[in-house]
């Protein structure tokens, strides 16, 4: 059975060898031309004149195409949108951010392109643009009408009634991808349509898009994608500009058109993920339980929609993460502002809501002098199998056939899950819902919270780093545990849908191809292996191919950690439908039921009989048996109401913990992990390397976000963080030195593939547990106790000088 | 015989002196060379995809390609992933490890990650962390890298790598004048000497002179300028020497950051643990501390340490020489008491037993220095005898402390003296905020490191890094 082995990835042996192509590998026909954007360089106004002259005398330039025109052209400036339509390729007038692209440069090579692309003379007009939260709050710069206001109860009441209360403001930074192939796309003119390459995480947006401007019709545009050199969100909407100018410069010219963004074009030009403010109010009891919360996002989303609503709407879905909040209220704001357009980023706003609400829980926690652990113990939702076993079961639980709840595991030196446990039930027969009324049927947390506590010796530890802290006079350091609750699917509901194409050829052989997109998570491994699974083969006897619109229409982004979950499953669909062609085949022969005949180990047995794959494939051919089909996946059960914010978004939730262990200098706030002890769930891993791979690199870019991961802008609005010298993800000493990542090997409740859970997303925010534990070493730098103590006020990214400022706040409050 | 020529992958292989003289390795080899393995990932030397590795004379090291301009591979041999694979397509121990131990995720990063993996093997490195430090990852968290580079380290070296040491041979490259290219372009000058050098510079004094290019790179790759004249001075071996003089180390100016650290190991250990956390790898094996100097930087790394120790700075111009002492050197931003013609030939440094060095950025390794505070204070039986603290990332220059340092002179070592020291530090300096950090974070952690050095020489621990998990 290939499902559940930990297979090295399918492009490992290129990768390492360097024969792994990436799009600017890719030969080009003769003549094809290097596009670079001209940008603009003021952050808000318009472009009194402009004098391309000397762009076109410079070496190497064969064309300048203007946003005129384009219009001159096409009838329009193309857009760029992946939402609405509100990004046009090349500002046609007004200049809405630092970098906007103002022009496109086409020469002989990239580096005449871009050395072009600076030459232009340009005035400006410049108006004063609008950068922060404050000023974008002032000028009512926003996107929709006012903010999106989800609640349930009456959250002011409740906090105003509650024993104890806290309020807070928290500022946290955005994200750099920092994939390391930077953006490309190239376009192939054809005889009736274009073909393009993309490193795009969503090929079908970019036909779409690319047929939009082209004024064609999708069938005429084929994009392609082989593979991504890292995307991370930062290649679900943020390709579509280079795939549009190529393809509209390879129009023009009737050249092949490729364009690569320069690194430091690619930081100033391209999204980031949204930073933010978080806001919040929150009324509890003495064991420091939420009775009633009041959070406020304000998003500062850039200059254009993009992905931001979604984005934003994703925080509000995950500012209660595993905790009950009865009485809760929810205000959004996204802000309009003269910056590069915020995008999708690993989490897609998950992150951002849930960091909110770990920092009510240590505020919470600080409060009341509890230990923090206690405090997240007490707000948990209810044990799933408590729940189940109430009466009131949700709607829709699902079983195997046979009514009975699948149980094909054993825990490790413990109980089967079925059997129950000894927990107390608040409102004994109901199930708990999430502020937007979804059950939250498959919580684990509790169980697996105390698993973690265990493993990593959680209190122990806590005890000896305070007698370690009270003996130490420059350093301190810090211990937090964080959970995870992340909701599986688009919330966009039509999103959640997949398709696959499977041939199985007259040798046998088996080549797959699917919608979802490989940039370094084995997507394309786990499909292999699903599909392997399915006509008992070996992953590696399945032919991995490149996604191809042409192949599979209509496909979403691989976004939202879907991947596996959507492609898995419709390729899924497509092997089955020939196995039991073939398998109705043999059965003819043999005189058996189609049931009876058995795909395993690289054979097909029936009736005693046993064939190799290839010589059924061989004779099925013979016998005009189609060997081919697609496959399709529509993700069950979900529903929702985006306006009012209630109904069913997620199939089911992915859980882990978290326990981060830090060390801080308080004279220089310079600090570092020194422990990391992971336990996630991935249900039943379809590849358990997978998936603790997708863990330790998730945990580590969380960590940078929180951490090292600073953007600076200027009082002009320029990005001055738009290099790796001064914008810094973690290197390689930053990675925790004890770093022990265990998964947590429990099917998922849902009939997922393989009863799988998606992994890319959820364990980005176990770098949430390294942000708690260095605000616990700061606060280990304040007072003992007492009413002196100064909750430390730690901002995101914990720079040194963040931290230094935190530690100098809760000394000198002192 | 015009043209540089170089060994590629065991091949010997020649580039016409036409090629601009600062085209990169990078670009070459993906647009002319066919060799498509090596990744462009930032084009400034930051993020380590285009690592190959180097070997000559001196032994092998990882480089980054992308600010490696053709004219310094004369005479060396060049090792990209397409090499370290062997000649039958045989995996190199690390490339099987990096598979088995799931090293590889997007894998554009990889082939850069191979090259220093596969250079630390060949040097027998076992410092992975460091090694690899100027390779960036965002797939993996580095944890399997770091597995499979463990699990790679008692390999043999394939016999395909140990070759390039056979083959070697310096003297293929004819180096030297100046010869008119085709299309009226001026060949590189690369003289041998010093002597020529100082001939050739007097004459032409508006040349660029390019020493390890880790700076001048960035001008090329990211400014987009065009150089010329440029004299490269990778071919004189007389600027490569260390020799022990009465007055200290003299250390020539074509002396790399990594063999600096070698060479002041045991004498200046604090010095060493600065140039550890020197950018990466890639960068130590290039970058020499003349340019370090030349350079003029106010967040050079060098030049705090040196000024702290009180080194020495040796110019020549033409045939005239002086020596200055190194914080006499720099004048104003970006301004050095350099004339026209006139190079860096050497600096001496001197003993400093009492040298400590720390470098404060948001990142450990592989980043610029938000502030660089290096103390070389002398206590004799309680009292301290002398005192040289400089800076870097505190004012436009390199600079020295000087009412700091009239604080402590003279003074009992105590906590009492070093805070009156830490308050006469605020006359010192008036440093600027930027994307690195705060002028306000820059003044106090300034402080805050002359506590640090006296809590540290009282055996109190005040290095993160120290501690054990």
């Amino acid at each position: 059975m290939s499902i559940g082995k930990p297979l090295p990835h399918d492009s490992a042996p290129l990768h390492v060898a360097g024969t792994a192509r990436y799009l600017d590998d890719i030969p080009l026909p003769q003549g094809a031309l290097h596009l670079a954007f001209g940008l603009a360089g003021i952050a808000r106004g318009r472009v009194e004149s402009i004098d391309l002259a000397p762009v076109l005398a410079a070496p190497g330039v064969v064309r300048v195409i203007t946003a005129q025109e384009l219009i001159a052209a096409f009838g329009a400036v193309p857009d760029c949108s992946p939402s609405t339509h509100d990004e046009p390729l090349l500002s046609p007038d007004a200049i809405h951010f630092h970098g906007q692209p103002l022009f496109i440069v086409l020469a002989e090579s990239h580096l005449a392109a871009r050395r072009a692309a600076r030459l232009a003379r340009i005035d400006y007009h410049e108006e004063i643009p609008i950068l922060t939260i404050e000023e974008a709050l002032k000028a009512d710069s926003r996107f929709e009408q006012g903010p999106v206001i989800w609640a349930r109860g009456d959250a002011a009441a409740a906090i105003a009634a509650a024993p104890q209360r806290i309020a807070g403001r928290f500022p946290v930074g955005g994200q750099e991808h920092f994939y390391l192939e930077g953006q490309i796309a190239a376009a192939l003119p054809q005889e009736d349509g274009m073909h393009i390459l993309s490193s795009t995480q969503h090929p079908s947006e970019i036909q779409h898009k690319v047929a939009h401007a082209l004024h064609l019709p999708m069938a005429a545009v084929r994009v392609e994608t082989r593979r991504m050199g890292g995307g991370f969100g930062g290649k679900e909407s943020q390709g579509n500009a280079l795939a549009i100018a190529c393809a509209v410069a390879a129009r023009l010219t009737g050249q092949a058109c490729k364009m690569r963004y320069d690194r430091d074009d690619d930081m100033v030009i391209t999204g980031k993920r949204h930073d933010l403010e978080i806001r919040y109010e929150a009324g509890f009891d003495d064991e420091g339980r939420v009775l009633g919360i009041s959070v406020t996002h304000l998003f500062r989303c850039g200059w254009s929609q993009d992905l931001s609503l979604p984005v934003a709407d994703r925080a509000m879905l995950h500012a209660d993460n595993c905790y009950f909040l009865r009485d809760i209220r929810i205000e959004s704001h996204r802000l309009k502002t003269n910056t590069a357009s915020a995008t999708a980023f690993r989490g897609f706003g998950g992150p951002q809501g849930m960091i909110g609400i770990e920092r009510v829980m240590d505020h919470i926690a600080f409060t009341l002098g509890r230990e923090p652990l206690e405090v997240r113990r007490v707000n948990f939702y209810e044990a799933a199998v408590a729940a189940a076993e109430t009466e009131g079961q949700p709607r829709g639980m699902n079983q195997e056939p046979g009514g009975q709840p699948r149980s094909i595991y054993q825990e490790p030196g413990g109980q089967p899950p079925g059997a129950p446990r000894s927990i107390s039930l608040k409102r004994k027969g109901e199930i708990q819902t999430t502020p937007y009324q979804m059950p939250v049927e498959d919580f684990v947390g509790q169980e697996l919270v105390a698993r973690l506590v265990q493993s990593s010796d959680y209190l122990a530890r806590k005890a000896e780093i305070a007698a370690w802290n009270a003996g130490s006079q420059v350093l301190r350091r810090g211990i937090a545990l964080t959970p995870v609750k992340f909701g599986i699917s688009f919330t966009l509901t039509w999103l959640n849908q997949a398709g696959a194409l499977v041939h199985v050829y007259q040798d046998g052989s088996v080549h797959l191809n699917h919608g979802g997109t490989e940039m370094g998570q084995g997507l394309n491994l786990k499909v292999a292996q699903v599909v392997a699974a399915v006509f008992g083969l070996e992953a590696g006897d399945i032919r991995i191919t490149a996604t191809d619109t042409a192949k599979v229409p209509n496909t979403s982004a691989t976004a939202a950690s879907s991947g596996s979950d959507l492609n898995g499953m419709a390729s899924r669909e497509a092997a089955l439908v020939i196995r039991g062609r073939m398998a109705a085949f043999l059965a003819e022969k043999h005189q058996v039921a189609p049931e009876a005949v058995r795909f395993q180990d690289g054979l097909v047995r029936v009736a005693g009989e046993e064939y190799p794959f290839a010589r059924v494939a061989a004779w099925a051919y013979q016998a005009r048996i189609p060997l081919s089909s697609t496959g399709f996946y529509a993700t069950p059960k979900i529903t929702w109401d985006r306006v009012k914010g209630q109904g069913r978004p997620f199939l089911y939730f992915a859980y882990g913990a978290a326990v981060s262990e830090v060390v801080i200098d308080c004279l220089t706030g310079e600090n570092r992990i020194l422990r990391t002890d992971i336990l996630h769930d991935t249900g039943s891993p379809l590849n358990p390397a997978i998936d603790i791979g997708q863990i330790e690199g998730a945990y580590v870019q969380g960590a940078g976000w929180l951490t090292t991961e600073e953007l600076v802008w200027d009082g002009k609005g320029r990005l001055m963080t738009h290099a790796p010298s001064t914008y810094k993800i973690p290197a390689c000493s930053d990675r925790p030195p004890v770093f022990n990542v265990e998964l947590w090997n429990r099917p998922n409740r849902e009939a997922t593939v393989g009863r799988s859970k998606a992994v890319g997303e959820p364990p980005f925010m176990l770098g949430i547990s390294v942000h708690a534990a260095l605000s616990a070493a700061v606060a280990a730098c304040g007072a003992d106790g007492g009413d002196e103590r100064v909750w430390p006020d730690l901002a995101a990214p914990a720079t040194p000088e963040a931290v230094l400022a935190a530690v100098e706040r809760v000394r000198r409050d002192v | 015989m015009t043209g540089i020529s170089f060994w590629l992958n065991g091949v010997e292989t020649q580039i016409p002196e036409a090629e601009s003289p600062t085209r990169t390795l990078l670009d070459w080899l993906r647009d002319t060379g066919g060799l498509k393995g090596t990744k462009e990932g930032c084009n400034e030397g930051d993020c380590g995809a285009c690592t190959v590795i180097l070997r000559d004379e001196t032994g092998a090291r990882a480089v980054n390609a992308c600010i490696l301009f053709l004219p310094q591979l004369k005479g060396k041999a060049i090792r990209t992933v397409e090499g370290i694979t062997g000649p039958k397509g045989e995996m190199h121990p690390v490339q099987q490890a990096m598979i088995t131990h799931h090293g590889s995720q997007c894998g554009f990063c990889t082939p850069g990650f191979i090259a220093s993996m596969a250079a630390a093997h060949l040097n027998g490195d076992r410092n992975h962390d460091d090694s690899l430090a100027g390779n960036l990852c965002r797939c993996t968290g580095y944890a399997p890298i770091i597995r499979a580079a463990r699990a790679a380290e008692t390999a043999e070296i394939p016999q395909w790598l140990e070759e390039d040491a056979n083959i070697f041979c310096p003297e293929i490259s004819s180096g030297g004048e100046a010869r008119p290219g085709r299309g009226g372009q001026t060949a590189p000058l690369s003289p041998t000497t010093t002597d020529a050098l100082a001939a050739l510079y007097a004459a032409t004094p508006e040349a660029t002179l390019i020493a390890g290019a880790t700076d001048i790179g960035l001008w090329v790759t990211k400014q987009l300028r065009r150089l010329s004249p440029v004299i490269f001075l990778n071919q004189i071996k007389e600027l490569q020497d260390i020799t022990a003089t009465t007055e200290g180390m003299r250390i020539g100016a074509m002396v790399t950051i990594t063999r600096l650290r070698e060479a002041v190991k045991t004498s200046h250990p604090g010095l060493a643990e600065l140039l550890r956390r020197f950018a990466s790898a890639q960068i130590r094996n290039t970058a020499t501390i003349g340019g370090n100097i030349a350079n003029g930087s106010p967040i050079g790394d060098g030049p705090p340490a040196l000024i702290a120790a009180g080194a020495m700075l040796h110019l020549r111009q033409g045939d005239t020489r002086r020596s200055l002492a190194l914080e006499d050197f720099f004048l104003d931003y970006r301004k050095q008491d350099r004339r026209p013609g006139e190079f860096v030939e050497a600096i001496t440094l001197p003993a400093a037993p009492d040298l400590s060095c720390y470098k404060v950025s948001k990142r450990f390794d592989q980043d610029i220095s938000a502030l660089c505070g290096c103390f070389n204070i002398t206590v004799t039986g309680g009292r301290i005898s002398s005192a040289r603290i400089a800076f870097g990332g505190m004012a436009a220059i390199p600079k020295r402390a000087r009412v700091a340092e009239a604080a402590l002179i003279g003074q009992d070592w105590n906590e009492t003296t070093i805070r009156r020291a830490m308050r006469a530090m605020t006359e010192d300096y008036q440093p600027l905020s930027d994307m690195r950090a705060s002028a306000g974070y820059r003044l106090t952690v300034a402080q805050n490191l002359l506590l640090r050095c006296y809590f540290e020489r009282s055996g109190v621990e005040t290095s993160v890094l120290k501690v054990a998990p």
